[in-house]
């Protein structure tokens, strides 16, 4: 019964697909390609076909035209009539409100994978017992889902994905619906655990901080379709059109903080409204920083000296690229572009008050 | 939003007797018949009638045939169920009305049915006996098959719903962990619907035990093999009316006692 399973090997591998779906009169064509061990963060509104992604790469939906190789192997290939079920593809899914099975404790729950790959009852509880110290869950570990806050249930859904050794893993909007202290918590266990896992890993958001924190590449998604790709920093500096510009608009200082300054680790301080301590990410948009051709004078502002490396308009504004001290993104009108003379090469000071400036602990 | 309690209290007030008047005739009308059971039981001779074989013998086939049936429904029913929730199967509509027919169909029309079916010259019952001279009306087995037609409607229908309000969702997860359809319908999908499983054997089981037109229409009512306590209430009632009354008391009990039980035991623990 269990035999039946042509298991996709658990060797780390890359992801390359096209998902063409179609769902009523919705159309879906996204092209991934993720390498193991890094993770694609699929970018996009509500209702651009993200979640439809996912569930067309675990096999829950059928794909019309494309295909899925996740390394050597092929999972689904309309032309060729291949495809694997659900069952037989090994593809971890986490959905965003984790799914726990409501009759299942914890430890069962993780040890359900485990136990349909053909490990016996104690074999599949030991592996399931080692998953959750690994990712340090143990003292969840006699619970029923509904003992478990929101964070807590989804870690315990990533654990139970991992334990199947997957090929692919996939994250429907992991920090998504969350209090703010279990948000901090979840995106620092997704930055630890994804990057000990070795297959290639989407995960599915709208929202652009946690994208460029947690991800190695960006696929922004626009009604069905990608309208982008790139790593973050890419993706950010170079907007291919305003809908991009406006969704992966983001400043991203990481660096330590003391107080209300946060020291890069090139060197450069940012100050901030917000105290901090520690590790942390420094985060502001490119509508809050200003040029000036001259050094402004304020306390409350942030300043930094560099040279326009790019100008890249976009609907109704233009985006800036400085290079210096610290790379900065800044967006402003065609008419500041013209009043300041600005072209690649020119030197100017970029500014953007502390108040602008969101701290997040790494 | 009410800024004043103003409409809290227009919302009471005098009870209206239009609606008193009803609600106490229809509480009567339930009551009432329980209670003449009770005022017109034989309580001075009960310790020596209760011990009587007949009712004994009653009892046991009733309990017997009740539970077997029960479990028949489930075993057939979920599947079913399952099947009317959970697939695309074409002619979807037919089959969940064919289902619902014995619900509205007078079980002795059920009775008469089965005859026709698995009867000695029914459709399927007459290959069976010319085959292996197997023969199923006026057996306890017929009991139970008349039992289990009258009553798996309930478990079906039961099933179906609580499989409606289970979230699909969590199948197609069970399904990417590795479990086959078979796995995830054992592990995950029934375990979800268990509250509406229990509720439904306990609805069927009702149901089957207090079964009588097709069960004396298709298995007659032989004392030992097919004369369940209706059968012998109904049997007693034209030469005992004492017996007819104790009888009856005794299938009161046993089904108020073992509704109880299951009740606390299945109903409540699946609501925690």
């Amino acid at each position: 019964m269990r035999s039946d399973a042509p298991a996709v090997s658990s060797v780390p591998t890359g992801l390359d697909a096209r998902v063409v779906a179609q769902q009523g009169d919705f159309h879906l064509d996204v092209e991934l390609r993720v390498q193991g061990g890094t993770v694609a963060a699929v970018l996009g509104p509500n209702g651009a076909g993200k979640t439809t992604v996912l569930r067309v790469l675990a096999g829950l939906q059928g794909l019309t035209d494309g295909f899925i190789h996740l390394g050597d192997t092929t999972v689904e290939d309309p032309a060729t009539g291949v495809r694997l079920s659900a069952q037989q593809r090994r593809v971890g899914l986490v959905p965003q409100d984790s799914l726990l099975f409501p009759h299942l404790r914890v430890t069962e729950q993780v040890a359900f994978g485990p136990r349909h790959h053909g490990r016996s009852r104690a074999q599949a509880r030991s592996e399931a017992q080692r998953w959750l110290q690994q990712l340090e869950l143990t003292e969840l570990a006699d619970r029923l889902p509904h003992q478990l806050s929101g964070g807590q249930a989804r870690r315990v859904a990533i654990a139970r994905a991992l334990a199947t050794k997957p090929g692919l893993l996939l994250l429907d909007e992991p920090l998504a619906a969350l209090d703010a202290g279990a948000m901090l918590q979840m995106r620092a266990f997704l930055r630890r655990h994804l990057a000990e896992f070795a297959g290639p890993t989407v995960l599915v958001t709208h929202d652009t901080f946690d994208a460029m924190v947690l991800a190695d590449d960006l696929v922004v998604l626009d009604r069905g379709r990608v309208v982008q790709t790139g790593s973050p920093a890419d993706v950010a500096s170079h907007p291919r059109s305003g809908h991009v510009a406006a969704l992966v608009g983001l400043n991203l200082v990481r660096g330590t903080a003391d107080g209300h300054v946060v020291r890069s680790v090139e060197g450069v301080e940012v100050r901030t409204a917000q105290a901090s301590g520690g590790e942390v990410f420094c985060a502001f948009d490119p509508t809050s920083v200003s040029l000036h051709l001259d050094p402004p004078r304020s306390s409350s502002r942030n300043t930094w000296r560099g040279a326009v490396t790019g100008i890249t308009p976009y609907g109704d504004a233009v985006r800036v690229e400085v290079a210096g001290d610290l790379a900065v993104l800044a967006d402003v009108t065609p008419a500041a572009v013209a009043d300041l003379g600005l072209e690649p090469g020119s030197q100017v000071w970029s500014s953007v008050k502390a108040t602008e400036v969101r701290v997040y602990p790494a | 939003m009410p800024q004043t309690d103003q409409p809290i209290r227009s919302a009471t007030g005098r009870l209206p007797w239009q609606l008193l008047v009803p609600a106490g005739a229809g509480l009567a009308l339930l009551v009432l018949p329980v209670v003449g059971l009770l005022v017109r039981a034989p309580w001075s001779t009960l310790p020596d009638r209760i011990g009587d074989p007949g009712v004994r013998q009653a009892l046991q086939l009733s309990l017997l045939t009740a539970t077997s049936a029960t479990i028949c429904c489930v075993v057939l029913g979920a599947p079913l169920a399952w099947l009317l929730a959970r697939t695309t199967m074409p002619g979807r509509r037919a089959v969940r009305t064919v289902i619902t027919v014995p619900l509205v169909l007078p079980p002795v029309v059920g009775g008469v049915a089965l005859l026709t079916a698995f009867g000695r010259e029914g459709v399927v019952g007459q290959l069976a006996y010319d085959a292996f001279g197997f023969r199923l009306p006026f057996t306890t087995l017929g009991v139970v098959v008349a039992q289990t037609f009258v009553a798996l409607p309930f478990l079906v229908l039961a099933v179906e719903g609580a499989l409606r309000s289970a979230d699909p969702r969590f199948d197609d997860i069970a399904a990417t962990l590795g479990a086959s359809r078979w796995q995830v319908f054992r592990r995950v999908t029934l375990p979800l619907a268990a509250p509406g499983l229990a509720s439904g054997a306990v609805l069927a089981w009702a149901r089957a035990l207090g079964e009588f037109g097709a069960t004396i229409t298709f298995a007659g009512s032989f004392p030992g093999t097919t004369r369940t306590m209706p059968l012998a209430v109904y049997n007693a009632l034209n030469s005992d009316f004492d017996a007819a009354i104790l009888l009856s008391l005794v299938l009161l009990v046993v089904s108020i006692a073992v509704l109880a039980l299951l009740r606390d035991r299945w109903l409540i623990g699946a609501a925690a």
